[in-house]
This record gives C-alpha cells, sequence and structure tokens, in this order.
C-alpha cells in the first residue's frame, strides 16, 4: 500500500508576513526593500525558522518587526557585531542583517569595516535614504556635498561616503547595489547575497519621501544603469569594480560590482567550527583535558 | 598565620624578573608550599622598574605581606630602592661587579656574588640571575636537585645545551653561596600537598570554561588580557570559540549575539573597555539576554595608571547602561574564588536572563597564588535556566518571548527552532516582541514590562548567599571590605589579635544584590566599624550608605596604585582607634 508522505509546506510570502505592519511612511522605499527580501526567501525556499533578520537603530532598523523570522532589534550601529557572534554561534542559520545608512556608515562605520575584512558569512543590506529619518532629517554620512538638511540649514560642506568604494577597499567579497524601486533587479541581488558563502554587502537606493528632497524615486530612475547590461563588465574584476564604483551624477550603476568565491567565510576558516556548531555542544570539556589544564599550573 | 619566607627581585623591563619568578614559584609550590606573588610594575615594554614579590609559606598566603627576607636586586636602581626593606635576619643577593649596596639595618647579610668570575658573562646575558637562584635555594636549604628539574624542563625540550648550560651557571652560584654565606634561619619546610599556581587571569578563565562558556570575545587591555591570553591558547583544544574584536563594542554586542543563539558567551576588560560597553549591557538586559562581563579594575580615571591596581569602578558597574535594569554584581575574594564565581555568575544569570557583572582587580588579574587544585572543580553545576531548544508543542496561541510571569522570566526559546519565531527587541515591547515604542506607546504596557523585568531582581536576591561574619562576634573592631581585599584583612585581623585588639570582618563578594538587611543584623552590635577600600572617595562606604542608610565609624582608603599590606591596616586601625583619625591614607613604602 502506497503511503503518501507530507513533505514540508512550501514557505510562501503569507508565511513571511510581519506580526504588524510596517510604520513607514506611505511611500517609503524600505517597502521595496522589505518586499524584495520576502521573496528571495520564498525564491530560496529557506524556513523562516532558520533565518534570523538582525538591525540596528532607525526607520529601516524596525525591519525585523515586519517579517516573520527570528529577529534582533539591537542598538545603534551595532548590528554587526551582534549577527557576527550570533553566526559564529550558530553558522547553520541564515543571517540577514538589515539597516540604514547612519546606522551602517556612519555610528557602525567601524564595525562595518572589520566584518568586511573578516568575511562573515551575512547578507547585509543597507536602506540607504542619504539623511537621518527617523531624528526627522539631518544630514547622514551619505548625503551629497551642498544638501540642505536640518542640521546642514545653509547646506553641507562634508562629502558623503562612497559604499561601494569602500566595500571593495575593505575587502567583501560580495559587493552589489539595489535599487528599492526595481523588484525584480533587487529581489534577484538578494537571492544571489543570500547564496554567497562570506559577507555580502548590499547598497540599495530606498529613497526617503518624507525628508529627502533631492534623492527621490523621480531623481533615481534615468540615472540608474545595470551593470548586467553591459556584456564586457567583469565582476570578478576588483579594479573594474574599483573604477565603476566612482561613476556618480548622470550615470549610476546598480547590479552586482563584484564577486569573489575563493576566499573561505570565516564559519569555515574558524577550526574550532569543524566539529560543528557551537550551540548544542556539552558545557563541560573532557575530564582528561580539565585535568592537563590544572597540572600545566602545577 | 605560621612563618613565611618572601623573596623580592627587581630590575629594569627586560631584564628577566619573570624568570626567577616563575622558577621560585614552581619549586615553591613542589615543595607543598602555599603562595603569593605580585609584580609592581609600569606600562613599558624596555626599562623602569619591575618588582616582584614572592611570599611563601605552609599556610594559605593570602597576600603580598609587610616584610622581605631576601632581595635580589638585578640592577642599581632596585637596590637603592629597597635594600632597606630588608629587616634582621634578612639578605641581599647581588651582583657586586656591577652593583653597589648602600645602606643596611643591622643584622642584614649582603651576599656578593662576583658575577663574572663564576659565570662567563659573555655568553650567558642572564648569568647574575641564574647565578642568585643558585646562590638562594642553598640559603634556603633546598637541595639543587629541585631547582635543575626545574630549569630542565624550562628550556629541556628546545635546547637541552642551553639548559645544560643554565644548570652548570646555577650550580655555581649554589656551591658558592654553601662555601660564602650564612644560610637562611629556617630553612624552608617542605609538606606533601600539591598546589596549582595561577594568576587571576587564568582563574577567570578556566572558570568560564569550567561554566561551559563556549564563545568568548575580548579587546586587549591591561590588567585583562591575560583572560584572553588563556582563551586563546586553550580554547581550540576545549571547543570555545575566541574572537579578538575591532573595540569592546563590538566585544560585549558579539557575546550577546552568541548568547542569544544559546551558547554562554563571556568577554573581560577593564574600566575603558567597560565604558565602552555599557551601552549594551542595557540591550542584555532589555532583550532579556544573559551575558557576563568581567572588568579587572586599574587605577582611573581614564588611561590612568594601566599597571596599578584600584577598586575604582563600583559606581561605574552599579550605574552602567541607562534606565533601570536587573544585573548582578560580583567581586572574587581571591584568585581561587576567580574560578569558582564564574560558574556561579552564570547559573545566576542564565536562571534570570540577565547581565552578569563581575569586578576583579588587577591585584588578583595579575597576581598569583597557590591553589588546592580541587578547588579548580571542571564539573560544577550548571543550570541554563528555561530554554527551549527543541519544540515542545506549548506554542499554542503563540509563543510570547517575554510572557509576564510573577517570578518575571520568560522561557527563552533560541532561533532556529520550528514554531517559535521572534522578535527580541532593544525598543520597549510587549510580550510577544512586538515593539511598544514606536507605533504607539502604551502606557500600561511599558509599565508591566519594567515590572516584570524588575521583579527579577528578588529572585536574585535569593539565588545568592548573604555575606557572614569572619571572626569573633565580640571584636573591638569591625573591618569591612569588598573583593580583592579578603586576604590581607584577615592577615591585619591576626596581626591585630597579637597586639591584642579583636577585630572581626564582613566581607562582600555580591555586590548587587546586596543583601542590605543581611549586612545591618552582622554590623548591628559592631563597637566599631572601619570600612577599607583601594579608592579614593569610598565608592563602596557610599553605595551601603545608600541602601542601608548605614555610616561606619572610620575609613581605611588607598588609591596610590599599588595594594594594602597588613601592616597598613593594623597602623590606621590603632590610630583609629585612639580617636586620632576617622580617615586613614597609608603611604606605600616600596618605591617603584
Amino acid at each position: 500500500m502506497a503511503t503518501i508522505v507530507e513533505g514540508p509546506k512550501p514557505l510562501t510570502m503569507a508565511d513571511l508576513k510581519g506580526r504588524v505592519d510596517p510604520d513607514w511612511c506611505p511611500g517609503c522605499g524600505d517597502y521595496g526593500v522589505l518586499a524584495a527580501v520576502q521573496k528571495a526567501l520564498v525564491e530560496l525556499q529557506i524556513p523562516n525558522h532558520q533565518v534570523v533578520t538582525v538591525s540596528g537603530i532607525g526607520c529601516s532598523s524596525n525591519f525585523p518587526g515586519f517579517i516573520e523570522t527570528y529577529g534582533m532589534h539591537t542598538l545603534h550601529g551595532r548590528a554587526l557585531p551582534v549577527a557576527t557572534g550570533l553566526k559564529m554561534a550558530n553558522h547553520e542559520l541564515t543571517v540577514l542583517v538589515t539597516g540604514g545608512d547612519g546606522d551602517g556608515l556612519g555610528i557602525g562605520g567601524n564595525h562595518l569595516t572589520h566584518t568586511m575584512r573578516r568575511n562573515v558569512d551575512l547578507t547585509y543590506i543597507i536602506m540607504d535614504n542619504q539623511i537621518y529619518g527617523l531624528t526627522t532629517g539631518q544630514t547622514s554620512p551619505t548625503s551629497r556635498l551642498g544638501m540642505k538638511t536640518k542640521s546642514t540649514p545653509f547646506g553641507n560642506v562634508e562629502g558623503p561616503i562612497n559604499p561601494i568604494t569602500m566595500a571593495l577597499a575593505a575587502g567583501a567579497t560580495f559587493i552589489a547595489r539595489g535599487f528599492s524601486g526595481d523588484q525584480k533587479h533587487l529581489t534577484d541581488l538578494i537571492v544571489q547575497a543570500i547564496r554567497h558563502k562570506g559577507f555580502s554587502f548590499l547598497d540599495v537606493f530606498s529613497p526617503c519621501v518624507t525628508y529627502n528632497k533631492d534623492n527621490t524615486f523621480q531623481w533615481f530612475r534615468p540615472r540608474l544603469k545595470k551593470l548586467e547590461d553591459d556584456a564586457a563588465y567583469d565582476s570578478t574584476d576588483w579594479l573594474a569594480a574599483m573604477e565603476k564604483s566612482t561613476l556618480w551624477g548622470e550615470e549610476i550603476p546598480i547590479g552586482k560590482f563584484y564577486e569573489r568565491t575563493d576566499l573561505p567565510s570565516l564559519d569555515q576558516a574558524e577550526p574550532v567550527l569543524q566539529d560543528g556548531p557551537m550551540v548544542g555542544r556539552a558545557a563541560h570539556i573532557d575530564p582528561a583535558l580539565a585535568r592537563s589544564f590544572v597540572e600545566e599550573l602545577m | 598565620m605560621s612563618h613565611t619566607f618572601s623573596i623580592g627581585i627587581g630590575g629594569a623591563a627586560g631584564q628577566g624578573v619573570a624568570t626567577p619568578g616563575d622558577i621560585f614559584a614552581k619549586i615553591f609550590s613542589r615543595r607543598g608550599l602555599h603562595l603569593n606573588a605580585y609584580n609592581a610594575y609600569q606600562s613599558i615594554i624596555r626599562g623602569g622598574h619591575t618588582f616582584l614579590t614572592i611570599r611563601a609559606g605552609v599556610d594559605p598566603v593570602t597576600n603580598m605581606g609587610d616584610s622581605m627576607d631576601l632581595l635580589i636586586p638585578l640592577n642599581q636602581d632596585t637596590m637603592d630602592r629597597h635594600l632597606r626593606l630588608l629587616g634582621p635576619g634578612g639578605a641581599c643577593l647581588y651582583n657586586s661587579d656591577s652593583i653597589k649596596p648602600g645602606e643596611l639595618a643591622d643584622g642584614v647579610q649582603l651576599c656578593a656574588l662576583p658575577v663574572s668570575t663564576l659565570a662567563d658573562i659573555s655568553r650567558n646575558k642572564v648569568a647574575q640571575n641564574t647565578l642568585a637562584i643558585g646562590a638562594a635555594l642553598s640559603m634556603m636549604g633546598i637541595g639543587f636537585q629541585f631547582l635543575e628539574d626545574v630549569i630542565r624542563e624550562q628550556f629541556g625540550r628546545k635546547a637541552p645545551a642551553v639548559a645544560d648550560e643554565n644548570i652548570a651557571v646555577a650550580r655555581a652560584g649554589y656551591d658558592y653561596a654553601t662555601q660564602n654565606f650564612q644560610a637562611f634561619a629556617r630553612p624552608l619546610p617542605r609538606t606533601d600537598h600539591q598546589y596549582a599556581v595561577l594568576s587571576g587571569n587564568t582563574a577567570l578563565a578556566m572558570g568560564g570554561a569550567a561554566a561551559g562558556v563556549k564563545f568568548y570575545s575580548a579587546y586587549p587591555m591591561s590588567p585583562s588580557t591575560g583572560v584572553l591570553h588563556w582563551f586563546a591558547s586553550h580554547g581550540r583544544k576545549a571547543g570555545i570559540m575566541v574572537r579578538q574584536v575591532e573595540d569592546e563594542i563590538g566585544v560585549v554586542n558579539m557575546a550577546i549575539g552568541a548568547a542569544h543563539a544559546g551558547v554562554r558567551a563571556m568577554c573581560a576588560t577593564s574600566g575603558g573597555g567597560f565604558a565602552l560597553m555599557s551601552e549594551a549591557l542595557g540591550l542584555a538586559a532589555m532583550a532579556e539576554i544573559p551575558i557576563v562581563v568581567i572588568d579587572c579594575q586599574r587605577a582611573g580615571p581614564s588611561t590612568g595608571v594601566p599597571t596599578k591596581t584600584e577598586q575604582g569602578d563600583l559606581w561605574q558597574m552599579l550605574g552602567a547602561a541607562f534606565g533601570d535594569y536587573p544585573r548582578a554584581i560580583a567581586a572574587p575574594l581571591d584568585i581561587g574564588d576567580c574560578f569558582t564565581l564564574i560558574p556561579e555568575i552564570f547559573n545566576v544569570v542564565d536562571k534570570f536572563q540577565v547581565p552578569g557583572l563581575v569586578l576583579c582587580d588587577l591585584l588578583l588579574s595579575e597576581g598569583r597564588l597557590s591553589v588546592d587544585p580541587a578547588v579548580l572543580n571542571f564539573a560544577p553545576p550548571v543550570d541554563r535556566g528555561e530554554m527551549i531548544i527543541a519544540p515542545n508543542g506549548h506554542t499554542e496561541g503563540g509563543y510570547k518571548r517575554y510572557k509576564i510571569t510573577e517570578s518575571g522570566v520568560s522561557p527563552r526559546a533560541i532561533p532556529g527552532i520550528p514554531g517559535y519565531t521572534h522578535v527580541v527587541a532593544s525598543d520597549e515591547h510587549d510580550e510577544d516582541g512586538v515593539l511598544i515604542s514606536d507605533m504607539y506607546t502604551n502606557h500600561a504596557r511599558r509599565r508591566a514590562m519594567m515590572e516584570k523585568r524588575m521583579r527579577k531582581e528578588q529572585g536574585i536576591a535569593a539565588a545568592v548567599p548573604p555575606p557572614v561574619l569572619q571572626g569573633p562576634t565580640d571584636a573591638d573592631v569591625t573591618l569591612i571590605g569588598w573583593g580583592s581585599t579578603q586576604g590581607v584583612l584577615s592577615e591585619a585581623r591576626a596581626q591585630l589579635a597579637e597586639q591584642g585588639i579583636t577585630a572581626n570582618q564582613v566581607q562582600i563578594r555580591w555586590l548587587v544584590p546586596l543583601h542590605g538587611d543581611a549586612i545591618l543584623d552582622l554590623l548591628r552590635n559592631a563597637k566599631r566599624t572601619i570600612i577599607v577600600e583601594n579608592n579614593y572617595s569610598g565608592q563602596f562606604a557610599r553605595y551601603l550608605r545608600s541602601e542601608t542608610s548605614f555610616v561606619a565609624d572610620g575609613h581605611i582608603r588607598k588609591y596610590d596604585g599599588e595594594p594594602f599590606m597588613p601592616h597598613h591596616i593594623v597602623e590606621a586601625v590603632r590610630e583609629q582607634l585612639a580617636g586620632e583619625a576617622t580617615l586613614s591614607v597609608p603611604g606605600h613604602e616600596i618605591m617603584v
């Protein structure tokens, strides 16, 4: 007699719907990022209990509350070290890190640099709106020179950081730029980023409709050029990626700038993980080993 | 306390003070003697002045003591600074080629070693050290074989020729002393005991390993770096992940991430690094993620005196991070306790899902003590508290990570389990983890969540023992200390007793919860109370007053960077009993 074995139900968008609706302003770019992440997880069919979404603080950092996975809402700028600790204690989890440009490039800039060089297997999405939104509109590390904000009412005299150039210099192994207004393209980038074994960095233009009147959806659309449309572009060529990363103005490239797959991620490089994840191991160490630790002192 | 023997070895950093120290420590512990070692040094790699004190005896040696029996100055500077500390019966072993003795007390034996005639100094740069060790052993009445074995261990495997050469030099010193110097009146005794000799930092690290720590993160900072070094060199074998992080903010946040994944996570730093960690302690408390953070205090404020001890971070710990939250704070009483406290505090923080803070100091962290190996128990009780590590079927109606309970503790599901997805949050949140701070602020729910977390304080208070009274109940004076002053206060009490003054002691180990009522009970009939602490402002005295309204009769404080010696306490107590002072600040006589 044939037995029908019911496999796990496929993951759907409904499974990933958060318990509360996002509290972002109507029209905010972050809605598009949330939808793209959900679509990417559906495409990859990673069960939602095996996913942890970690964020810092800011409008975009409320993200974990709006998706049904495990989530951590941490401190301003500190999502990456928290996510690193989590991943290294249980590297079988898929860990996504979400936050804004102020959170990741401002207060968390030091952690970002070091997480990149460590090649921790995380997918980090910066929802880059070039402004501080939750604090009602001050200049951010990606605000353009001359931009008028509440903290720079006469125009910003500081130039912006270039997140892509920075990521290339710091040693990230997957680097891409997306646009909240292009769902299909963004979803595809997120799928690739999660699949990449190592640190994946995604700078996503996610316009702030309330406080940034300069870098709007309308401003971006005609300027964005997909790297994928350039048949000659080789995303394994670091120098070519560096050159592309500096383009800004009438033409702004989006897509995958760079990927290398020859470097081990931190969990692969860490010998102590050769026996499996840290979590679930016996509390007490081997008595003979413990005895040898004491004998060293005698 | 029975007779002790104390050796002081001093020189410039880089002259090799540590090696003779290690050799003496090893020989003493192998002869079944207890020992205590304290190294006074500065934050430089070469030069300056380093002075190591090793004190040994048959009974536990709880502190560096008051006097010295043998001085080994490796340079003129050490001779000039320390010779006058030797009393009758003492001896000074020195290189007479390069060092000139100064004024000395009656009954002190000057033992001149003609180093260049006893050894080939062009071949052996540390000949004066090795000769002095050999000579010292002869004068202590210890057979040469002990020294030969230790030297062979030190060099043996790597370079047998170097070992042979050093043994020959040590032998020359040993024989020269036998012929030319007077042996110490009391040869060093021997017992059948065997002790482990370790620093507080090693004890903290091993205590972590024993507690089941699987994740240790750190940024190097004196005097806590030894904890990182132990984990780095032993973690791989023991299956413990060790991470050196870009700063202490990253350190503590990584520990929080690892702890949330379900492992025991710990980190250690000093006051400056702890200051950087404080915001994250609030996160650990708010998200209810248990971690243990160790602060090995050094003299502050700011970078302060990186290589000197102080008990100056108590209020930093009490006030670390903004807002009210439950926490546990404990100060180990000695180096053995650095080990035993860690599994204990982990059980508390796991059970109550709060941050646990350990207030150690340089005196313990970098000091060395002989400890009975039985104290170093690698199989202590481990209580992880209410943790959900596999589906248990109790999720009807949805799993609530922050379920309101009478104890304030909510069962904690670790990520990866089907059916328990939830968000842990830094913002105020509802029972199910949904933020209540941004979308709508609900005062009733905020109050309920605040009270839920704070209810844990009652459980923590019941889970840790109150302090006890040490010594006679009816005493002339009651000494109150906390943490690392346990040993020096207990020896001071013994010295006071010899002088006809009875003293008892209340030593605080758990600072939070404080058990104020129990302390008041202990102090109710005290004739005269004196609070002793290694800081300027009387941080514990102020804390005790704020919690209990108790005001002590007198205070003994020291904030010059060096630890108390027993006679500092004795003299201050006598001064205060004579009505000459209510605040004594002993001066430190060893100039380092």
